[in-house]
């Protein structure tokens, strides 16, 4: 099965780049790649300039600690057993970093004021199951921060968590991304990625169907799949009815990909040489592309 | 028009033993009329789920319910599960969140309705098979595929069928706990359009649970906000959105991000209460960025207020607007 078909983006420092899709497009899979948690059979990946595609894990694994992940349900990604110091500090003492205990403390507590749990003092004795949804994903995002990363995938950071507190954790992230770390969000929700990504890349079974500037993309779809799926998205204001254009079944899975261009059986536009025709992403506007034919 | 289903006073505990209890729902009064929809809406822990396995009945042993329920006038509620029980399905049925994983994995998709059909004696045999029929295509199934099992239906289709089950002994109220949580955003949008002509076309009405505001505000008429295990604000969905009366129901707004709305979205600080002791004052008064000193003494009543709405903020006395 191909889950993730030539993927290709790059990310910048200080970036956040928004990966959206359904479940099943291969999001995750891509992201996983490019920490090497899942072994590409094909493709580059760069990480600062150097690529380490085909590095062996004992080299890799200093470059690790340039590039950390924080996963969906802070639930199941924090210990129960471990206190909020031994959380943060478990990174530190796994890439044998960190100075002394005294000085690894400080870490702790820089990576927690970094997080917005303060006082530190406050937190650094408690166990997950003493803090709230939000207060646990501040906790994980600062273990993945002690080890000062470059880069930072989030994969759906704060989809289980309660929209009120949903918002604080995004702008944690995005002030994180303005001190330059690169951040790629791994996300379905395109509110979520308008508001706060940089870039945004579309994924279609396997593929990057569109990627630009998030407001472009947003304000001005050109792949039908991106205009499908900003279509149906809920809007807030009860006034700003939406006009969804429902695209009919869901998508076949990676085992099934369609002949030609691989939306095309759900397209509603689509043509007859889109049966035939695989479409690479094609310029439409600066910095910004589609997938399809239809893109001039 | 006169309510087809009435809330009125319901308050649940939980006895969480040594005496302590927990006061999940704490007088919770709504109306549904005949076809209507109306979104339940708030943070995880306010008390919406037991709200609505409160007034069906579903709530485990543990918990203590007072209150009515008035079905076309007639408290179901007041003779315990023999009361319940006949309406149960027959005229309220509930789709869950997980409802699409709660069909038996060994029994084919018709093989689930048909039981319920003759479960509750509404028909048996051909007839439940020819109804089966009917219910899968009325939410978009093609009746032929009722003969497959639940593994070989997508999510979005064993949500479907979910649906078309709760809708067996066609009901007059359906109630949806977060219906489309677990689903991406193409196929939550059929499951909406779904329930949007399932109501159209049936006169259904929805009562719709969910912590999502643009869900229900595309697809509700009328929204109740619930914090703390009472209700804070309700009304006709664009009055809540464009003139909140309740700090809470703005924030929670404020709080969600909009698709095309410049400005990034703003997080309520802090946390609700703890519902397992008494609370003093304005249960949202310690996140409230306009409490004042009343707000910490005196508990504000939900009261009726112009346009067809109610609100439980202290502002509404002093100044024309919460927002």
């Amino acid at each position: 099965m191909r889950a993730v078909d030539g993927v290709s983006f790059s990310l910048g420092t200080g970036e956040l780049l928004a990966l959206v899709g359904e479940s099943g497009c291969g999001k995750t899979t891509t992201a996983q790649s490019v920490l090497r948690l899942v072994e590409p059979v094909g493709g580059r990946i760069a990480f600062r300039g150097r690529e380490i595609t085909s590095v062996g894990e004992r080299e890799l694994r200093p470059l690790r600690r340039h590039m950390q992940i924080v996963y969906q349900d802070p639930y199941e990604s924090l210990d129960p057993r471990l206190t909020v110091h031994a959380a943060v500090e478990e990174p530190l003492r796994i890439h044998r970093t960190g100075g002394s205990k005294a000085e690894r403390a400080e870490l702790v507590r820089d990576a927690l004021e970094r997080v917005e749990l303060t006082p530190p003092e406050l937190f650094l004795r408690r166990y997950p199951h003493e803090l709230s949804g939000g207060q646990r994903q501040r906790v994980a995002i600062a273990a993945a921060i002690v080890l000062g990363p470059e880069l930072l995938v989030a994969d759906e950071p704060v989809s289980m968590l309660d929209v009120s507190v949903r918002a604080g954790v995004l702008a944690l992230l995005d002030r994180l991304r303005q001190g330059g770390l690169g951040v790629l969000m791994i996300t379905h929700d395109l509110s979520t990625a308008a508001r706060f990504a940089d870039r945004i890349a579309v994924m279609y079974l396997g593929r990057i169907v569109e990627q630009g500037p998030a407001k472009e993309v947003v304000a001005d779809p050109q792949h039908p799949y991106t205009k499908a799926l900003l279509s149906v998205v809920p809007r807030r204001d009860p006034r700003d009815r939406t006009r969804p254009q429902i695209l009919k079944g869901e998508a076949p899975d990676a085992v099934r990909i369609p002949q030609g261009c691989r939306f095309h059986p759900r397209c509603p536009v689509a043509l007859p040489e889109c049966r035939d025709v695989d479409p690479d992403l094609r310029p439409a506007g600066a910095d910004h592309a589609a997938a399809c034919i239809l893109v001039s | 028009m006169s309510a087809l289903l009435e809330l009125d006073e319901l308050h649940v505990w939980f006895d969480l033993g040594e005496g302590r209890e927990l006061h999940a729902v704490q007088g919770v009064s709504l109306e549904l009329e005949p076809g209507r929809r109306l979104g339940l809406v708030g943070e995880s822990g306010c008390g919406k789920t037991t709200t609505v396995l409160g007034l069906l009945g579903l709530l485990p042993s543990t918990a203590s319910v007072s209150g009515r329920v008035l079905l076309n006038g007639v408290d179901i509620l007041a003779g315990g599960e023999e009361t319940i029980r006949p309406h149960r399905w027959n005229d309220l049925a509930i789709v869950f969140q997980g409802a699409m994983n709660a069909l038996n994995p060994v029994q084919t998709v018709e093989a689930q309705i048909v039981e319920a059909l003759e479960l509750h004696g509404r028909s048996s045999g051909r007839a439940a098979r020819a109804r089966s029929g009917e219910l899968l295509e009325a939410v978009g199934i093609p009746a032929g595929r009722g003969a497959r099992y639940p593994h070989e239906f997508s999510g979005g289709m064993r949500q479907r069928a979910a649906i078309a089950m709760a809708l067996a002994c066609n009901p007059s109220v359906l109630v949806a706990d977060e219906p489309t949580t677990a689903l991406d955003v193409m196929v939550q949008a059929q499951i909406l359009e779904l329930l949007d002509s399932l109501c159209r076309d049936f006169g259904l009405a929805l009562l719709l649970v969910t912590h999502d505001l643009p869900v229900v505000a595309q697809l509700c008429d009328r929204a109740a906000v619930m914090y703390a295990g009472e209700i804070v604000e309700q009304g006709p969905v664009e009055a809540l959105f464009h003139d909140p009366r309740h700090p809470y129901t703005r924030l929670l707004f404020e709080a969600t991000p909009d698709l095309l709305v410049d400005g990034a979205p703003v997080s309520i600080p802090g946390s609700p209460p703890r519902l397992d002791r008494p609370l003093a004052g304005c249960p949202f008064q310690p996140r409230c960025d306009r409490a004042y000193a009343r707000c910490t003494e005196e508990r504000p009543l939900l009261r009726t207020l112009a346009g067809d709405r109610e609100a439980a903020c202290h502002l509404n006395d002093v100044a024309a607007v919460a927002g």
